[in-house]
C-alpha cells in the first residue's frame, strides 16, 4: 500500500504571489496553493468547512489563511481551524524545488480512493 | 603511483589538496585551472573591491605551495573534454591520463537574458578578473547599478560606494537578501545602506540595459531608468556543469554525487559549487570544506560520508551588522520569539521547534550569533532557558527565570522608557504618588508615551509597585502589537514609516509578517499617508479589493459599473445588457445606491467582462471598496418642479472628484435638490441638502446596523464651497480615523467640534487638506480595470493549472 510520494510539477514559484494563493482545478474539486512570506508553499482544499468559502481568496499571514467569507483561520500545514472554531480542511504535501512548485499526486485521486 | 587529475583550483579543491598532501596520499596530482593563478579566498573579494585588502592578502595557495607539494599545475588552461572510456582529460595544451578524476569547476554567474547584457560595462561579480574590471571602472562620481540585492550584490554595492561611485541596487524581491533575512531584518539593512548613500529599489525587474557602445543606463519594467556607467549583475549563480554534461555524467541542476562525492562514474568525483547532493546545491564555504574533507578521505580509501550541516551567514559590509543561521521559516509546530528595539535599530528573531532552536535572524546586535548558532547545530534542549533565551548567554543562569523577578531586580536608575529617558525609580515614585493607571503615569512621567514599545515593561514596574494589581491597557490593534490604531497612525507620520516592514520594526510587532487584521489596516494607513512613496500591497487587501469585485456566498462575484451620480445613457445600458448576456449573468439588480449590479460572475470572466465595459466607456463602481462608493442624487432643479439647485450636477461633480479614493471604511454620499430629500441624503456619510440660499452640508449619518441622522457641518452659499468642505472632510477622515471606523464612529470619537474647527473654521487647514487629497488622487483616481483587464495581466484571475484531464485518465 504505502508508496513513495509521487510529485506533480504544477508551476513556477513566481507564478504565485508572495503572501498569496492560486487555484488548481482537479477532477475532484479545486485546490488552493499558497505561498507564504518565507516562500513556503502549502496545498489545501479550496473550501472552508464552515460555509464553503474559497480559501484561496483569503489573506495569508505567517503560516495561516483567513477565510474571506467569515474569517475562520486555518493552519496551512495541518488544515486545522484555529482559535474557537472547530473544523479542518484537507491538506496535501507540497514543496518547492529549484523554483518549481511540486504537489503530491495524491490530491488527484483523493476522492476516488475514499 | 595512481594518477589524480583535479579540474578547478577554487576553495573546495584547495582544501582537498591540503588534506591529501598533508597525509602524503600516494597520488601523482595534476591540477587544471582556467584562471591563470592558484587558489585565493574568494570570500575576501569584497574587501579587495572596497580597497580594504589587496589580492596578495587573500592568496591562500600560490605557485610555490603547489610546487612544494609536488602538484603539477596547468594554470590558465581550459579543459576541453573528458574521455571517460580511456580515462583521459584533454586540456588546450595536451592530454593527461587519470585513474581518479575530481571535477571542481565551481559555478558561473547567472546573467539575466535582457537586451544590452553584452554591452561593455556590464560585468558579473565572481572572480578576481571581475573584481579588477570593477575597480578599473569605478571612477569617483560615476554611477553604478548593481542588479541583485543578495549577499554578493550588496557587497559589490558597498565596495563600489567606498570607491566613490553613486550606487543603486535593483532587487527583484520585496526585501534585500530574502534567502537569509526576513522582511524586518531586510528593512533595517536597507535603511542602513540608504543611510550611507546607496539607493535601493526593491520589487524592481530589469527590462533592458541601455547604451550605444557602452552601458549607459538600466531600464526597469515599471519604467524607472537609472543612469549607469557600470552595471554589475549579481543575481545568482548556477553550477558549472558543462564538462560533466559533455562527458555524459549524471547531471541535474548540479553534478549528481553520493555521500562520498562520487558521480555516476565510480572513478570520477566532484565537489564544491558544481555538485548537487540529495537535491541540494551549495554556495557557502562551510559545507564545501566538509566536502573537501570527505573527498580526501574517500580518495585515501577511508570510510567517510558527507552530511550537509546548518550554515550561518554574515554580511561583510562594514557597519551592517547582520546574522542569520538555520531555518527561520515559520511553521505550524514552530514558535517565534521576537525582540525589537526600535530606538537602537535592533531586531532579533529566534525560531523554536519543540525544545530546540532551529533558526535565528539578527540585525544590529549580533554578538550572540555564534552562541545561538551553536545551540542550533548541537540541537541543545533549550526548554529550561526559553524565557530568557533571546537575551543571550549572559542571562542564562540555569533554571527558569521569572520575567517579573528580572524586572524586580532592575536597579532604580535602569532606563525603562528610552524615548523620554524615564528610569525605573521615577516610575515607582510616580505610582506611589498616585499614578495608578497607565494614562496617569504617562501624564506625569511621559513613560511609554512616545513610541509605546516599552508599555509592557512599564506595566510590569507598575504591577510590582502596586503589588501585582491589574493595570488597564489600551486595546492594541491586533495580537501583533499592543499599540492602538491611533498610536500606529501617529508613529507612521512622526517617524516617516513608509513600508510595512518599517512599521512592524519601528512599532515592535511581535509577529514576522502581521496578521489578517493588521495588514489591511497598515496597507490603508501607508497609502493614505504616503500616496507617492508607498505601493499598494494587493496581498494585504481583503478579497473584494484584491479582485475589484464583490465576492458572493458561492464564490462568484458581482460587477457594478460606475454611473456618475446615478445617471446613465441608453448606450451604457446596452453595453451592460450585452455583458450580462455574453457572460451568462444569473441576476441583474438595481442597488440602493442607484447602480446596476450584475450578480454571479465567475472570477476568471472578470477581466474580459471589464474589458468590454471599459470599451463602452465605463469604469469600476468600487461597490466593493473601503472607499468612495456612490453619490446618490435626485433630479434637482433641471427637471423637478420643487428643485432649488442642480443636485444631479453637483452629485456628478462630487463623484468625479472623489472616485477611486481609499478611505477607512466605505463612504456614501447623497445630494438632494430640496428639503423633501428624495436622495435620502441625511443618512449618508456626507449629505447635501440644497435650499434656496445654498447648500446644507451634513456629515456622519448611518443607515446600517446603526441608523443615524447626519449632523450639520455648515451651510454655504456656493457649490464650490460645498465641494471644498466635503473634500477636506473626507481627507481629514482618511488621515485620522481608525481603519474600519465609519465616519459617524470616527466623529463620535474625535467630536464634531474638532472636525468643524479643521474644515470649516480654519481656511488654511481646509486648503491644505484639499491639496493632500488631490495629491493622493493623482495616484488613485483611476480605474483599476484599466490595468487588470489588459490581456497580459489577466493570469492572476485564472487557475494556475487545470488537472481535470489527468485525473480522468
Amino acid at each position: 500500500m504505502a508508496q513513495a510520494t509521487e510529485w506533480l510539477d504544477i508551476a513556477a514559484l513566481s507564478d504565485i504571489p508572495q503572501q498569496g494563493a492560486r487555484l488548481l482545478r482537479t477532477g475532484a474539486g479545486c485546490i488552493a496553493i499558497f505561498r507564504t512570506h518565507d516562500d513556503r508553499v502549502f496545498a489545501l482544499d479550496d473550501r472552508c468547512p464552515h460555509k464553503g468559502g474559497p480559501l484561496s481568496e483569503g489573506i495569508v499571514a505567517g503560516h495561516t489563511i483567513t477565510c474571506p467569507l467569515h474569517n475562520w483561520v486555518f493552519d496551512l500545514n495541518s488544515g486545522q481551524a484555529q482559535g474557537a472554531d472547530e473544523g479542518s480542511v484537507r491538506s496535501y504535501a507540497a514543496r518547492v524545488e529549484g523554483g518549481r512548485v511540486l504537489v503530491s499526486a495524491e490530491m488527484l485521486t483523493r476522492r476516488s480512493a475514499a | 603511483m595512481e594518477k589524480l587529475v583535479v579540474i578547478g583550483a577554487g576553495m573546495a579543491s584547495g582544501r582537498m589538496l591540503e588534506h591529501l598532501t598533508d597525509a602524503n596520499a600516494p597520488y601523482q596530482i595534476t591540477l587544471f585551472n582556467a584562471e591563470p593563478r592558484g587558489n585565493y579566498n574568494r570570500i575576501m573579494l569584497s574587501p579587495v573591491l572596497s580597497g580594504e585588502k589587496t589580492y596578495e592578502d587573500i592568496v591562500t595557495h600560490d605557485a610555490d605551495w603547489y610546487q612544494s607539494r609536488g602538484i603539477t599545475t596547468r594554470f590558465g588552461e581550459h579543459v576541453t573534454g573528458i574521455d571517460r572510456k580511456r580515462r583521459i582529460v584533454h586540456g588546450q595544451n595536451g592530454a593527461v591520463p587519470y585513474d581518479k578524476l575530481v571535477i571542481a569547476t565551481g559555478s558561473a554567474p547567472f546573467m539575466i537574458p535582457v537586451v544590452g547584457r553584452d554591452l561593455p560595462g556590464v560585468i558579473a561579480y565572481r572572480d578576481l578578473h571581475d573584481t579588477n574590471a570593477m575597480i578599473a571602472a569605478a571612477q569617483p562620481g560615476a554611477e553604478a547599478v548593481v542588479i541583485g540585492g543578495g549577499l554578493l550584490g550588496l557587497e559589490a554595492a558597498a565596495g563600489l560606494q567606498m570607491r566613490g561611485m553613486k550606487v543603486t541596487v535593483i532587487h527583484l524581491m520585496g526585501h534585500l537578501m530574502e534567502r537569509q533575512l526576513d522582511p524586518s531584518a531586510g528593512y533595517l539593512l536597507q535603511k542602513a545602506l540608504e543611510a550611507r548613500g546607496i539607493k535601493v529599489h526593491c520589487k524592481g525587474a530589469t527590462k533592458a540595459i541601455l547604451g550605444e557602445t557602452h552601458a549607459e543606463a538600466v531600464l526597469l519594467e515599471d519604467g524607472t531608468v537609472y543612469g549607469a556607467d557600470l552595471v554589475v549583475m549579481a543575481v545568482g549563480i548556477r553550477p558549472e556543469t558543462r564538462l560533466a554534461v559533455d562527458a555524459h555524467l549524471e547531471v541535474e541542476r548540479g553534478i549528481t554525487v553520493d555521500d562520498q562525492l562520487r558521480t555516476s562514474d565510480p572513478s570520477v568525483f566532484a565537489l564544491g559549487e558544481c555538485v548537487e547532493h540529495r537535491q541540494q546545491l551549495f554556495g557557502l564555504v562551510a559545507p564545501l570544506y566538509d566536502q573537501a574533507k570527505v573527498l580526501a578521505a574517500t580518495l585515501m580509501g577511508e570510510a567517510s560520508a558527507f552530511q550537509p550541516v546548518q550554515t550561518a551567514t554574515k554580511l561583510k559590509v562594514t557597519g551592517c551588522d547582520l546574522f542569520s543561521a538555520g531555518d527561520f521559516a515559520d511553521g505550524p509546530t514552530r514558535e517565534d520569539i521576537v525582540f525589537r528595539d526600535p530606538g537602537r535599530g535592533i531586531y532579533k528573531r529566534l525560531v523554536i521547534e519543540g525544545d530546540r532552536l532551529v533558526g535565528a535572524v539578527m540585525y544590529g546586535d549580533t554578538a550572540d550569533g555564534s552562541w545561538f548558532f551553536g545551540l542550533i547545530k548541537d540541537q541543545t534542549d533549550i526548554s529550561q532557558m526559553r524565557d530568557t533565551l533571546i537575551f543571550g548567554p549572559a542571562f542564562q543562569g540555569g533554571g527558569s527565570v521569572d520575567p517579573m523577578a528580572a524586572v524586580a531586580a532592575l536597579p532604580p536608575d535602569a532606563e525603562i522608557c528610552g524615548c523620554n529617558g524615564v528610569c525605573k525609580g521615577r516610575i515607582v515614585d510616580a505610582v506611589l504618588g498616585g499614578a495608578d493607571t497607565l494614562d496617569k503615569l504617562r501624564a506625569t512621567t511621559k513613560a511609554s508615551a512616545s513610541c509605546g514599545t516599552c508599555t509592557g515593561l512599564v506595566q510590569q514596574v507598575m504591577a510590582l509597585t502596586l503589588g501585582g494589581e491589574v493595570v488597564d491597557t489600551p486595546a492594541g490593534m491586533c495580537g501583533c502589537t499592543e499599540l492602538a490604531h491611533e498610536d500606529v497612525r501617529r508613529l507612521i507620520k512622526a517617524k516617516g514609516l513608509k513600508s510595512m516592514p518599517a512599521v512592524m520594526q519601528e512599532c515592535g510587532w511581535t509577529t514576522p509578517d502581521g496578521c489578517a487584521k493588521c495588514r489591511p489596516a497598515l496597507n490603508f494607513y501607508l497609502l493614505a499617508d504616503w500616496p507617492l512613496d508607498y505601493q499598494d500591497d494587493r496581498q494585504s487587501r481583503f478579497v473584494n479589493e484584491r479582485n475589484h469585485a464583490n465576492i458572493q456566498k458561492d464564490g462568484t462575484y458581482s460587477v457594478v459599473p460606475r454611473m456618475w451620480g446615478g445617471v446613465t445613457t441608453p448606450a451604457e445600458l446596452r453595453a451592460i445588457a450585452d455583458a450580462a448576456e455574453k457572460y451568462n449573468v444569473p441576476m441583474v439588480k438595481v442597488t440602493g445606491g442607484q447602480r446596476i449590479d450584475l450578480l454571479g460572475v465567475r472570477k476568471e470572466d472578470l477581466p474580459a467582462m471589464w474589458a468590454d465595459l471599459n470599451d463602452a466607456g465605463m469604469v469600476s463602481g468600487h461597490a466593493y471598496s473601503k472607499g468612495l462608493r456612490t453619490v446618490k442624487t435626485c433630479v434637482g432643479s433641471e427637471f423637478c418642479r420643487f428643485g432649488t439647485q442642480d443636485s444631479t450636477g453637483l452629485g456628478i461633480r462630487l463623484e468625479k472628484l472623489l472616485w477611486g479614493s481609499w478611505t477607512p471604511h466605505k463612504v456614501k454620499l447623497g445630494v438632494s435638490g430640496c428639503p423633501r430629500n428624495c436622495a435620502e441624503a441625511t443618512c449618508k456619510d456626507v449629505g447635501v441638502v440644497c435650499v434656496d440660499s445654498g447648500y446644507q452640508v451634513s456629515v456622519s449619518g448611518a443607515a446600517g446596523m446603526e441608523v443615524k441622522e447626519t449632523e450639520l457641518l455648515v451651510t454655504v452659499p456656493t457649490e464650490d464651497e460645498a465641494v471644498e468642505i466635503i473634500t477636506a472632510f473626507i481627507q481629514l477622515y482618511r488621515e485620522n480615523a481608525r481603519y474600519l471606523d465609519r465616519a459617524w464612529k470616527w466623529t463620535a470619537r474625535v467630536g464634531l467640534d474638532w472636525v468643524k474647527a479643521q474644515v470649516v473654521d480654519d481656511p488654511d487647514q481646509r486648503r491644505a487638506l484639499v491639496e493632500r487629497f488631490e495629491l493622493s488622487q493623482s495616484v488613485y483616481r483611476k480605474d483599476p480595470w484599466a490595468e487588470h483587464a489588459k490581456p497580459g495581466a489577466r493570469d492572476e484571475f485564472s487557475p494556475l493549472a487545470d488537472l481535470r484531464l489527468e485525473a480522468a485518465e
